[in-house]
């Protein structure tokens, strides 16, 4: 199975001479369809440049990256741009939302502006709001909405449509532990319909909800887990289920 | 986990039969902590002979037998549930141990080894998650068991991190300079 997202030692350097800073170091790393993956590091360690450069929003130094079978530095401009819109979503800590858009309109603004109708768009936006559980706010604006809300509402954002690739930089960082751990329940659920996912953390609770957790330091992996037992294996005297 | 604080718990929602005692622990601890019958029966014992509470008279012994919880019962069981655990223990945490002892032994990385353990607990960290994910939404008793471990383990991750970050901070890359060899000897006593 070709990997969904597949990095190849990718380097990233900011600036030059004296104030020359590199953020990546020679990274391999493939995230398959189905797949939860979670890069684990410090502050400064290179997490947020590996998202970005994962979703085409940064080039790297040297490297490639491919996404679903596609070497992006092959792509034109506008190409790029396209499959941006439609195959990668993004989740920020702080949401991202457009404050003067219905929690709807903001859902169905990438599907807009990639040339679907609006009414399809809005009906494919409702649609996702209400599979998140929050099919009567999609006329609420993000100010309307708690923390809690506004993460669903760019989660589904980022899974409307017919997105493959899923990148989240510390998504539940603003929330409680009850709201922060059903958005992690809504991504892995929409990993488990066959989308890519990739978070960035440093939160090892965070982490462990990914099928694998990637360790990053210095803008080096220099470690990851192995697939983990089955839970059964915590619990000797539980039937197997 | 005290078994007779359980008990006691169990009782004081009204009278039981040993069996339905065995059967309820179970299902309230998310199965984790399986018993096995004797335990049940003899705890009762002891809780009957220290006035804790009392049984029926003349149903013989065994899974019939049916107990209620007595009023210093009660008072055991509210106390027990205000006593702080006992956290107030001198620290000998063995992973502390093996890290002190690592920045001694020359040639032992300290900053791979702390990612070794650092690998180890999220993977475990994971396996209470799935656990969590993958049960029904509505045990309660399981997410809450769950929650405990994946919050005192992720404890110990963000340690690791704290002292990777000091020794960082404080100790040169070469690190393990060699101690002198009667301190190395004791150091070695007392990982084993």
């Amino acid at each position: 199975m070709t990997p969904l997202l597949a990095l190849r030692a990718v380097s990233k350097v900011y600036g030059t001479g004296v104030a020359e800073v590199t953020a990546l170091r020679d990274i391999d790393l493939d995230v398959d369809a189905g797949e939860l993956v979670a890069i684990m590091g410090p502050s400064g360690s290179g997490k947020s440049s590996l998202l970005t450069i994962a979703g085409s929003l940064e080039e790297p130094t040297t490297g490639e990256v491919w996404v679903d079978g596609t070497l992006l530095s092959d792509m034109a401009r506008n190409d790029r741009a396209r499959m941006r819109r439609r195959s990668i979503g993004y989740v920020f800590q702080d949401f991202n939302l457009l404050p003067g858009l219905t929690a709807a309109e903001n859902v169905s603004l990438p599907l807009e502006l990639d040339g679907v109708s609006a009414k399809a768009a809005r009906a494919a936006g409702v649609g996702a709001l209400t599979e998140l559980g929050l099919g009567d706010r999609a006329a609420s604006f993000p100010d309307e909405l708690s923390g809690g809300e506004r993460q669903r509402v760019a989660i589904a954002r980022a899974v409307v449509g017919e997105r493959r690739l899923l990148l989240a930089d510390e998504p539940t960082g603003a929330l409680d532990s009850v709201n922060g751990e059903a958005v992690m329940r809504l991504l892995r659920t929409a990993c488990k319909r066959g989308v890519a996912g990739v978070i960035v953390t440093h939160d090892a609770q965070l982490a462990s909800w990914a099928d694998r957790v990637v360790f990053l330091r210095d803008g080096r992996i220099v470690d990851q887990t192995v697939a983990p037992a089955g839970p059964e294996s915590l619990l000797a005297s539980r039937p197997a289920q | 986990m005290s078994i007779r604080h359980a008990l006691l718990a169990l009782l004081s929602e009204g009278p039981k039969y040993g069996l339905q005692l065995r059967q309820e622990f179970e299902a309230r601890t998310g199965e984790v902590w399986p018993l096995n019958v004797g335990q049940v029966y003899t705890t009762l014992q002891r809780l009957e002979r220290d006035g804790l509470v009392a049984s029926d008279d003349g149903e013989g012994e065994g899974p019939k037998k049916g107990y209620r919880i007595t009023s210093s019962g009660g008072r055991e069981l509210t106390d027990w549930l205000r006593t702080p655990p006992d956290t107030m223990a001198p620290p000998r945490d063995e992973l502390v141990i093996k890290v002190l002892v690592a920045l001694r032994v020359p040639g032992v990385d300290v900053h791979e080894l702390l990612q070794v353990h650092r690998r180890h607990l999220v993977e475990v960290m994971q396996r209470y998650t799935r656990l969590k994910a993958e049960g029904p939404e509505d045990d309660v008793g399981l997410a809450l068991v769950a929650d405990a471990e994946l919050y005192r383990l992720e404890g110990v991750v963000r340690w690791l991190d704290a002292a990777g970050a000091r020794l960082r901070k404080h100790v040169a890359p070469e690190v393990a300079q060699p101690a002198p060899v009667r301190s190395r000897t004791r150091k070695a006593e007392v990982t084993r």
